[in-house]
């Protein structure tokens, strides 16, 4: 039998969905409800210039990365795996549609943090 | 309820390949009675009313794996499923899902088998041992890393709760990984390596998108997900590791 | 296929609408589902992050596209998604692990999983009072 790639995939899957369990509630809840409401935190919190600081310190730097790309990667295994359920067979086009996403997300944000400079 | 049944409908799913294309419902009325199994009422249909009906079983007390069917929809020992707990009935019973069937409650289980030869279902000494040598020592917590896989009585029900063996029967399976786990877990075996291979392909451990349903339905708490799942910890270990031994993944 | 001598032909039951037919399947799609809403909030994170990189003006507009209704309707189901990936996370993480022993006792299933909760609701908090730190 030959032996599979999917360790390289399922790491990656495990690291994000771990990242996404323990940050994803907190991270939605900050960026798409409390901030935007202005309550119980303010539009201060997101303003430009603590944002930017953020982005272009190395910590600040490798955890956007991490966070965004691993969310990518955790998705685009699971739903490669999903549409195996719903009857899509795993395919070429299925595999780069899903992978090939996450990597799409990974690159681009990966162009624009390197372009905030430091 | 106020008053007691004295009779339940069985709906049973038959096939006669020599008369039908197609799987059929037919119904039985049978006597009820509160200590009754779906394998004793399928035994009074088979007695008393209608001798074709076809259905495995052996030792009716949920040990010999012989009886595995779906009740209900799910999958279940007929010797341990019972009547009072299907009340009032009608009681749908058909084949163990995700198999072939052969005919009525009967399915095909020879690729099962051979899976299950496939991974050297016993110990593999570490070197050669003569009589000499003695019996193998265990300690009780060498024997509790391993105990509760080897409880698995080959009855299927995993597979018939495992989509993704439904969705590709080339899968492993649940209980024959938890099998594998079994011999690579007890302290006395030696032929881990050998089974890695198994683990390590995608008809191995990685087809597994851990439903957990095959821990659900195991009539003996083997945990068939723990086995599988935590073997593709080992199985991302061997395949990253391997790099760098000489000889290739650790035994 | 049978290889039974007699007229057998082994029949094989199709698997669409597989998970229709049980709740535990129901929910094992739903777990699933979980990871558009992931994949969603991947793209919002890596927007901000090109908006912020394109300047000023740039990042106030997404902040506030942030504010728009569909936007926090859609990070409320988000929110929502995020919950049940993070509860049907822990509830199968223990069986990924091997058996871990403590003092010779076997470590239970449920403790796994209250200590995955407890990791989350601890770096929620910390998080979050952060954020209100930089609230000021």
């Amino acid at each position: 039998m030959r032996r599979s790639n999917a360790p390289v995939f399922w790491l990656l899957f495990g690291a994000g969905g771990m990242l996404c369990a323990l940050l994803g509630p907190v991270l939605v809840f900050v960026t798409g409800l409390a901030v935007p409401l202005g309550w119980p935190l303010t539009a201060d919190a997101m303003a430009y210039p603590r944002m930017l600081a953020l982005a272009q310190s190395v910590p600040g730097k490798g955890a956007l990365f991490v966070v965004i790309a691993l969310f990518a990667w955790h998705a685009a295994h699971r739903i490669f795996h999903s549409l195996h359920d719903v009857g899509i067979r795993n395919g070429a086009t299925a595999k780069l549609a899903c992978y090939g996403g996450a990597l799409a997300i990974t690159v681009i944000t990966a162009a624009s943090l390197l372009r905030l400079g430091f | 309820m106020s008053e007691s049944a004295t009779t339940i409908r069985i709906d049973v799913l038959r096939y006669r390949p020599e008369q039908e294309d197609e799987p059929v419902w037919q119904s039985y009325i049978v006597p009820y009675a509160d200590d009754m199994s779906v394998l004793q009422a399928l035994q009074h249909v088979k007695d008393e009313q209608d001798g074709t009906l076809g259905f495995r079983w052996s030792c009716r007390m949920a040990i010999c794996g012989s009886c595995g069917m779906m009740v209900n929809g799910k999958p279940a020992l007929s010797c341990k499923t019972f009547l009072r707990d299907l009340q009032p009935g009608p009681v749908r019973i058909e084949a163990l899902a995700h198999f072939p069937i052969e005919r009525d409650l009967i399915v095909s289980v020879d690729p099962f088998v051979r899976k299950l030869e496939g991974i050297k279902p016993y110990l593999v000494p570490r070197k050669p041992r003569s009589l000499a040598d003695g019996e193998y020592l265990q300690t009780p917590a060498e024997l509790e890393r391993y105990e509760q896989f080897a409880s698995c009585i080959n009855c299927m029900l995993c597979y018939a709760a495992c989509p993704q063996y439904g969705l590709d029967p080339g899968f492993t399976g649940p209980g024959v990984l938890a099998l594998l786990h079994r011999y690579n877990a007890d302290s006395r075996d030696g032929g881990r390596a050998e089974r890695m291979q198994i683990v390590n392909a995608e008809e191995g451990v990685w087809a597994c998108t851990a439903v957990g349903y095959c821990s659900e339905v195991c009539p003996k708490h083997v945990d068939p997900a723990n086995a599988v799942n935590q073997n593709k910890v080992n199985s991302a270990t061997d395949y990253f590791l391997r790099f760098l031994s000489p000889r290739g993944g650790r035994t | 296929m049978s290889r039974n001598a007699g007229a057998g032909r082994a029949y094989v039951r199709p698997m669409r609408g597989w998970w229709r037919r049980n709740p535990f399947f129901v929910r094992y799609m739903l777990r699933e589902a979980t990871a558009v809403a992931v994949a969603v909030y991947a793209i919002v994170l890596a927007t901000g992050v090109v908006r912020l990189a394109q300047g000023e003006a740039s990042w106030n507009g997404w902040l506030e596209a942030l504010r728009s209704p569909w936007s926090l309707l859609m990070h409320l189901v988000l929110l929502a998604a995020m919950i049940v990936h993070a509860k049907s996370w822990f509830e199968i993480m223990p069986k990924t692990m091997p058996m871990i022993f403590i003092g010779g006792r076997r470590l239970a299933a449920a403790t796994i999983t209250r200590t995955g909760w407890g990791a989350t609701i601890a770096v929620s908090v910390a998080l979050f009072a952060l954020a209100l730190v930089f609230s000021r």
